[in-house]
């Protein structure tokens, strides 16, 4: 029953933008400042989002080489800011997560 | 009106137009569908999501939120915040599409992603473009990124199922490497640099909060941080790099 709420919820929002956006702007168009705030929303919220994800672990905020998710989440950024290739920074990501952990062996 | 092209051939096209996009697009349903079903959600809903959703971004969050024992209200709220960016979409193209009814305007603004509207704005925009039945061409785009992205969850739905544990496998770290792998590239001025600091440093000092709702403190601080700096610390010329 959850499932069908939070489905029918993400459903409702998400839709209600794109057709909010292309239906109503056609009467009442967006101010520009409220344009030029809304090309933050993707960075924002995807920042917010990962990095707490990566910085806090089972026993709090670990932001030392002991925690693989930080670790190799910085290698991740400096290799997608360096090559701008999203599948390849996802590779390099995953390769360095995993040989962070093993060589902590944990 | 034209009949230079029929509606079916410029409907193709939009397809074709679409492919790169769409190749681009098979890993990450692939990953989606690994990852919901390997964090113990239910294979069905991760369909669900495909299906009603259809927003990967936010198909993606949810799964990461849902991990996390996050509550409904929280990841529905989220969703609508990573998906404003989609206003942006609907408000450019408005201008231009103000000619179709509801019947058109409903689907195409169902299924307007970010790979659609990157195929399709420059034709709907551009006054010098001679192709006729251009809502034909938005929908087969939008068909041609469904259709593959039902099949694709699907395949990572069956994929996924081999593998239970998700954080065993480290799976939960793909999805922010994924995350960062768009975030980066997407910071290219300084405004936006601010946004993502205050967005990451206030995402970590608001953790503790309830619900998860740490997330939209950070967002919000972001969002505020980039907006102001734009607006008063920036030479007019980086405003629109």
């Amino acid at each position: 029953m959850n499932d069908v709420i939070m489905i029918f919820g993400m459903f409702v929002v998400t839709f209600g933008v794109r057709y909010g956006s292309l239906a109503i702007t056609q009467r009442m168009p967006l101010s520009p400042a409220v344009m030029r705030a809304l090309r933050y929303v993707p960075v924002a919220v995807l920042t917010a989002l990962t990095i707490p994800f990566i910085a806090y672990r089972e026993n709090g905020l670990d932001l030392s080489l002991q925690n693989p998710y930080w670790g190799a989440g910085i290698v991740t950024i400096v290799c997608s800011a360096l090559t701008k290739n999203l599948i390849l920074t996802i590779i390099v990501g995953m390769g360095a997560f995993f040989l962070w952990r093993m060589v902590l062996g944990s | 009106m034209s009949q230079t092209q029929t509606r079916l051939q410029v409907f193709l096209l939009g397809a074709r137009d679409t492919f790169p996009l769409i190749v681009g697009a098979i890993p990450f349903g692939i990953i989606f569908g690994a990852l919901a079903v390997s964090n113990g959600i239910h294979p069905l809903t991760t369909a669900g999501l495909s299906l009603f959703v259809f927003a990967g971004s936010a198909q993606f969050i949810a799964v990461n939120l849902v991990a996390q024992y996050t509550a409904v209200p929280l990841i529905i709220l989220t969703t609508f915040m990573v998906n404003l960016r989609h206003a942006l979409y609907g408000a450019s193209i408005a201008p231009h599409t103000k000619h179709l009814p509801q019947r058109w305007l409903i689907p195409l603004a169902f299924w307007l992603t970010d790979e659609t509207y990157a195929v399709v704005v420059s034709k709907w925009t551009n006054a010098q473009q001679t192709l006729p039945h251009l809502e034909w061409y938005h929908l087969g785009s939008s068909l041609a990124m469904y259709g593959n992205w039902q099949l694709v969850t699907w395949i990572g739905i069956l994929a996924g199922s081999q593998f239970q544990n998700a954080e065993q496998w480290g799976l939960d770290f793909a999805m922010a490497a994924t995350f960062l792998g768009i975030v980066v590239p997407a910071v290219i001025n300084r405004p936006m640099l601010v946004c993502a600091v205050v967005a990451g440093v206030v995402g970590i000092l608001a953790n503790g909060l309830p619900n998860n709702s740490g997330l939209m403190v950070g967002a919000f601080a972001g969002i505020l941080a980039g907006y102001l700096v734009e607006t008063y610390l920036t030479p007019s010329q980086e405003q629109r790099a």
